[in-house]
């Protein structure tokens, strides 16, 4: 009985299904590649598969961070893959027009325009979304094509190749005996947890999510809270934006970002942020982020052909979804109906009914 | 008698620390109005849904015209011939009134919508309840009241054996009550089996022919409603005795006269907004109790969501505490220690995904910033100390508010706003689509707290209830404060003539 309760608290928190889902990922690339989890020192730095996840995955957990405090107002933000472009751009274009690009203040001049320059996108979409009221789909749809033609006109239309040394440790060197990109990453999460769950940012940004006026009269600052979260989507865009520009020392407008809010906003949704807002868990997008990572390179390691690799992603997807999905939750904790549940987007998200023991006690 | 055509028998269903019934049976006899009783929490509301298909039931049987029925959800309940009206509207406010009425069974031809016939088929039914409203107008358009209505057409358009009235008449005035009593009268004759959910003892005495009341989600018991007296049926549903009621009154009253003199706390002088409410002047003393009585859209709510910055007013002046202020939003009205609650628990009071714990304490955060977080320990015992003086149930505080009884939301909401500290505290129909109990002890709290200092403007669509309460009373109607009187004998009869005519009192 004992053991029926942990496992239900268990089964019933957002998370377990994003994690089993990793775990077997985790499996099924073990078996194909039994040094999957095996991790190498060389010259004092860390190598290896989860290495190489953790590296490529960064730059997506980057953007799904912001994206989910966007998602928890009830908004989303298209305009993340320009914001990496434009980022990628204004650093590359800064270091190849420079004397010295192996400077290190030249590069850390490059690095504080291009996050300074993300700050007035965010506040852009900020502006449009929390003061004209335009419909966030809409608002930051108009950055997402108007940004990579800003990015163009930075680079004039070029492919920017850089060689700096110093800037190609964003995206491909080591800290720590780790690679940068992770650091960066997990201290940008430690942020962000820190600034919203230790003070009460969180409860805030929740609460105008889901119910603005109630939380208006209540006396929340809605308005400097929707245009917080834009901005802070638009920073973490941009660094993740420098990281993958640092990693192929290029800035290449058209493609660098592309589709990255799709898998940002997956991540997101796997992570069991409801797209409708509100409640969201920032550790649930990491591992969604991490999710999608693992399976791009799962399709690598087990040589799946390349023509089915869209479909094989699209299929672990639909499973983690339809996992999380209230129906589906409901039939597997046998409770004929659920409470009542507000309508729900796209029906990928999972049930609003949180893992507290209390369910266990009567 | 006729058999019963609905049976509920040992009805059980459990939510997450929450037992919502415990063995529960009711039924039904056609052509019967049955009245469903109950403190908030009792149970009504789970029962009704349980019989609705909204909620699975965890063990009993439900058998309809002898037949025993396994209902998974409403459309099913409604294919078997149960129909129901909840007590917030559940309608599509952007869609008109006739697309609503017939939604999901519009007329077809050639497989599309016969547009022609399901406006025709929705002023018919709209014709049948008196409601003289264009079926092609926007839902939103109308009034609550109206939208009731509506629901109420659309619930009898299906070809119901029951219906279920869940609270159909607290946001109606007394002749739409009227009109809607003469509906269900209508429908009585033709045989429907009427389950009836009202906080009006009037209404349910005048209405009802059996009476079934419900505590702590057991059953008390069944009765006829000509055996049983008010006061027995009040004691049945609360389980204790009410003294407090005549004890509040003789107390309020008594204190009237002296507070007249006392400071002014908040002044308002030609204040008005275009379209909503016309010019007025109030004043609230300190530790007064100003009643604002008027019919439902007579300009009630208009006025304080000027006075508490929900809308911002175009002409005129606030004065607090003798200095001039613009409330131009909750905010800065908050900064003055005004507080409002609004008559729409739902959407604009309680943030349904949010536990008791953070909806208690989002007004105090807002209030400090997001970055001065109130410190767990400090957040537990502010909500500790309110779920016990508000006696909110469960007393859970990580419990989610959207899974409370209305009247426990109502509560988490008044501790939301004491939590402030306001020197003006504005309740809009506080114990609109409360039981008994919980009124009686919202009551007695507005009067602690008016004797300690805190000036409070209360609005109730019960004159009673404003009259038991308030040192002063304003009478709004048509948008324009008629009158403001302070409370010394005045009767219900002579506010009613205030409302009806403007006339003195």
């Amino acid at each position: 009985m004992k053991t029926l309760d942990i496992w239900r608290t268990l089964t019933r928190s957002r998370l377990f299904w994003p994690i089993v889902t990793l775990i077997a990922l985790a499996i099924l690339n073990v078996a194909v590649a039994p040094n999957f989890f095996s991790i190498q020192v060389k010259d004092g730095h860390l190598f290896g598969s989860i290495i190489d996840i953790l590296r490529n995955g960064a730059p997506t957990i980057l953007v799904a961070l912001g994206m989910t405090l966007v998602i928890a107002t009830r908004g989303i933000d298209l305009s993340v893959g320009a914001v990496v472009a434009i980022s990628g751009a204004l650093a590359c274009t800064i270091i190849a027009d420079a004397p010295d690009g192996n400077n290190p203040a030249t590069v850390l001049f490059a690095v504080a325009v291009s996050i300074l320059f993300s700050l007035v996108l965010g506040s852009w979409n900020g502006l449009l979304v929390s003061v004209f009221g335009i419909q966030p789909i809409i608002a930051t749809l108009i950055l997402m094509t108007a940004g990579r033609g800003i990015a163009m006109l930075i680079t004039e239309g070029q492919i920017i190749t850089v060689s700096s040394a110093p800037y190609k440790v964003i995206g491909a060197g080591y800290w720590f005996g780790l690679p940068a990109s992770i650091v960066i990453a997990a201290a940008m999460f430690v942020i962000a947890a820190l600034l919203t769950r230790r003070t009460a940012l969180g409860l805030l940004i929740e609460s105008v999510g889901i119910n603005p006026e109630a939380s208006r009269l209540a006396g929340i600052r809605s308005r400097g809270i929707v245009w917080t979260v834009y901005i802070f989507s638009a920073v973490c865009a941009a660094i993740a934006g420098l990281m993958i520009s640092s990693n192929v020392t290029a800035a290449d407008a058209n493609s660098a970002g592309l589709y990255i809010e799709m898998d940002a906003i997956l991540a997101v949704v796997i992570g069991g942020t409801s797209l409708a807002g509100g409640r969201y868990s920032l550790t649930g997008s990491l591992i969604g982020a991490f999710v999608i990572q693992t399976l791009t390179t799962t399709v690598y390691t087990i040589g799946i052909a390349a023509e089915i690799t869209l479909v094989f992603k699209a299929l672990v997807v639909i499973a983690v979804c339809l996992l999380q999905s209230p129906v589906v939750q409901a039939r597997m904790h046998r409770r004929k109906a659920a409470p009542p549940l507000p309508p729900v987007p796209s029906g990928t998200i999972s049930t609003p009914v949180p893992a507290t023991t209390a369910g266990a006690a009567s | 008698m006729a058999t019963p055509i609905v049976e509920m028998t040992d009805i059980s269903i459990t939510f997450p620390g929450v037992k919502a019934l415990d063995s529960v049976s009711f039924r039904m006899f056609p052509g019967e109005v049955h009245s469903l009783m109950g403190e908030n929490g009792a149970g009504k509301s789970t029962l009704i849904k349980a019989l609705t298909g909204v909620y699975g039931i965890d063990s009993g049987v439900i058998t309809l015209a002898g037949e025993t029925l396994s209902i998974n959800s409403p459309a099913q309940a409604q294919a078997a011939g149960i129909s129901t009206v909840y007590q917030e509207v559940n309608l599509l406010p952007n869609l008109s009134v006739a697309e609503n009425i017939m939604l999901g069974r519009e007329p077809r031809r050639f497989g599309t919508i016969d547009w022609k016939a399901t406006r025709a088929r929705a002023a018919e039914l709209l014709t049948r309840l008196h409601l003289d409203i264009d079926p092609a107008s926007q839902l939103s358009s109308h009034s609550l009241a109206v939208q009731q209505l509506v629901a109420i057409a659309r619930a009898t358009d299906i070809d119901a054996k029951v219906l279920i009235l869940d609270e159909p008449t607290s946001s109606l005035d007394a002749d739409e009550v009227a009109e809607l009593f003469r509906v269900i009268r209508d429908l009585k004759e033709a045989g429907v089996a009427i389950l009836f959910v009202s906080h009006f003892l009037d209404q349910v005495y005048e209405i009802s022919d059996r009476l079934t009341v419900l505590r702590n989600g057991a059953l008390v018991g069944e009765y006829l409603t000509a055996d049983i007296l008010r006061i027995e049926l009040v004691h049945k549903m609360i389980g204790k005795e009410l003294a407090v009621l005549d004890d509040l009154e003789a107390r309020s009253r008594g204190t009237s006269a002296e507070s007249s003199t006392e400071k002014q706390f908040l002044e308002a002088t030609g204040l008005g907004r275009k379209g909503s409410v016309e010019p007025f002047d109030l004043r609230i003393a300190e530790g007064e109790v100003v009643g604002l009585a008027g019919l439902l859209g007579s300009g009630r709510t208009e006025v304080v969501r000027l006075l508490t910055g929900a809308d911002h007013a175009d002409t005129g002046e606030v004065r607090v505490g003798g200095a001039r202020k613009r409330l131009r939003t909750p905010r800065a009205a908050l900064r003055e220690r005004i507080a409002y609650s609004s008559e729409d628990r739902k959407k604009e009071g309680i943030v349904e995904d949010l536990s008791v714990r953070d909806n208690i304490v989002l007004a105090l955060q807002a209030d400090r910033g997001w970055f001065r977080r109130i410190p767990k320990r400090r957040q537990d015992e502010l909500v500790q100390s309110y779920i016990q003086a508000l006696n909110i149930r469960p007393a859970n505080p990580d419990a989610l508010v959207g899974n409370l009884s209305g009247g426990n939301q109502q509560k988490v909401l008044l501790a939301r706003w004491l939590a402030v500290a306001p020197r003006l505290l504005v309740l809009d129909e506080p114990t609109r689509g409360i039981d008994v109990g919980a009124k009686a002890e919202i009551q007695k709290l507005v009067s602690n707290l008016a004797d300690e200092g805190m000036s409070v403007i209360f609005i109730s669509a019960e004159l009673e209830e404003v009259l038991r309460l308030s040192h002063r009373i304003a009478v709004m109607r048509d948008r324009r404060m008629v009158a403001d009187l302070p409370n010394e004998d005045i009767t219900v009869g002579q506010i009613m003539s205030l409302i009806a005519s403007g006339a003195d009192a």
